[in-house]
């Protein structure tokens, strides 16, 4: 029953190249986050803003991004937006896949965390003579960002696991790319495999342990 | 304007795999919850430290992509155990451990959530453990718990459009086949995107509701 030998040294061989891939998930994953937070708090401006169709916006993203698969979406970045007649890089696709599912639950969690800022202290910063969009800035947005700080690190893990969809759109460069282009070269599917798996490991351990480092030193007070 | 080559058979094919979706999802969700209340059990019984290779190990299954578990999964069953398993049969055992991981964490939650005053008061009145489990921790802690269970539920159906990386033909694998034929992806994404809309939201929804109705402030 278990006559297989395993042959470690062969992954270990390439994992150079798999730590390359490593960095473009990192990248993929970064750029989602960053551009996703900014998108996530248009959108909360959006639906603060009593404007009808800003926030039937905001709430149709929100209810699409948070209802489908994420692969869904990334399909719908590539060959939705081809079939337009916008034919996308993969790298792009899976960049604008995952940005739009990063943006409808940071939005969803920026609306649990705005629950939680007092009413009061708006009013206050109004009656102290601060504009809407000044109160919102230096009095909400602070406290909104501080607050989901740990749903934005639990985002921020999806979002490097979901980077390893992108193969579904062609993408070869990052870690589960370069790892299934190993895979077609030298037939070792287990190892390379378990060797990716580990590296996703450890970068989300580095990534929730810094989160957490960080939040001890932003959040001292 | 509209026309299309999408026929009844098609979307006979479509439907097929939306049942194959619901299927892996439902057995996937019941096999990981039984699961995820056993381990959420245990790892609330013996502790941070004692249960540590138990959190090793759930942790494990929650940071590594779904993708690759399904890919590891399958050859450790085909090249190395021989097991000749279907690919059904191995998407449902990676999608059942992928769903307890996070169940034990919710479980554990909401035995949390229970007050320690509550569970003492019971067993001072002569309950046994089973008893408070039962009778006192169990309806309480579901008042907590549903709400997030829903979110999982919804969760794993939605991360169940990755196995087809084990060979099932689930809904979104039928639709890219029909794709890759008819070349009209915007439609039949469409009707994807619909369908796996119109089961996720009003379950998500209810979960909304239900977390507002049940919160004690």
């Amino acid at each position: 029953m278990f006559n297989y030998t395993f042959q470690w040294k062969q992954a270990m061989a390439r994992l150079p190249q798999m730590l390359d891939g490593a960095i473009v998930t990192m990248q993929v994953a970064i750029l989602s986050m960053v551009i996703g937070i900014l998108l996530a708090i248009v959108l909360t401006m959006f639906r603060l803003s009593g404007i009808r169709i800003l926030s039937a916006v905001a709430k149709a993203w929100v209810e699409i991004a948070r209802n489908t698969p994420a692969l869904f979406q990334i399909y719908m970045a590539h060959f939705g937006l081809g079939s337009f007649g916008l034919h996308l890089s993969p790298f792009l696709s899976i960049l604008i896949g995952i940005t739009f599912n990063n943006a409808g639950y940071l939005t969803e969690n920026f609306r649990g965390a705005l629950k939680a800022i007092p009413d009061t202290q708006t009013r206050a910063a109004r009656s102290l003579g601060m504009g809407a969009a000044g109160a919102f800035r230096h009095v909400v947005l602070p406290q909104m960002l501080r607050i989901s700080f740990l749903p934005m690190t639990n985002q921020m893990v999806w979002a490097i696991l979901m980077t390893s969809l992108g193969v579904t759109v062609g993408m070869n460069t990052d870690l589960y790319g370069v790892t299934q282009d190993l895979n077609a070269l030298t037939f070792r599917t287990f190892e390379l495999f378990a060797l990716a798996a580990v590296i996703f490991y450890v970068i989300t351990k580095i990534v929730t342990l810094g989160a957490r480092l960080i939040a001890a030193r932003l959040f001292r007070y | 304007m509209f026309d299309t080559a999408l026929t009844a058979a098609d979307f006979i094919f479509l439907a097929k795999g939306a049942g194959m979706t619901i299927v892996v999802t439902i057995i996937s969700v019941i096999a990981g919850t039984v699961l995820g209340i056993v381990f959420g059990v245990i790892r609330y019984q013996l502790g941070a430290i004692w249960a540590a290779p138990l959190i090793f190990v759930l942790d494990i299954f929650r940071s590594i992509p779904l993708l690759i578990q399904l890919v590891l999964a399958n050859a450790f069953m085909g090249t190395i155990l021989r097991l000749n398993m279907s690919g059904f049969t191995v998407a449902c055992i990676v999608l059942s451990m992928y769903t307890a991981a996070y169940c034990a964490e919710i479980v554990r939650g909401g035995i949390e959530a229970v007050p320690a005053t509550t569970r003492r008061a019971a067993r001072s009145l002569g309950m046994t453990w089973g008893q408070d489990m039962r009778e006192i921790v169990l309806p309480l802690a579901t008042r907590v718990a549903l709400p997030s269970w829903i979110g999982l539920a919804l969760g794993v159906m939605k991360d169940s459009a990755l196995v087809y990386v084990v060979q099932v033909t689930e809904l979104l694998r039928s639709t890219q086949i029909l794709i890759t034929r008819l070349q009209e992806p915007l439609l039949l994404l469409m009707i994807c995107g619909a369908f796996y809309f119109v089961i996720s939201f009003p379950l998500a929804r209810f979960g909304g509701y239900l977390e507002k109705r049940w919160s004690n402030d």
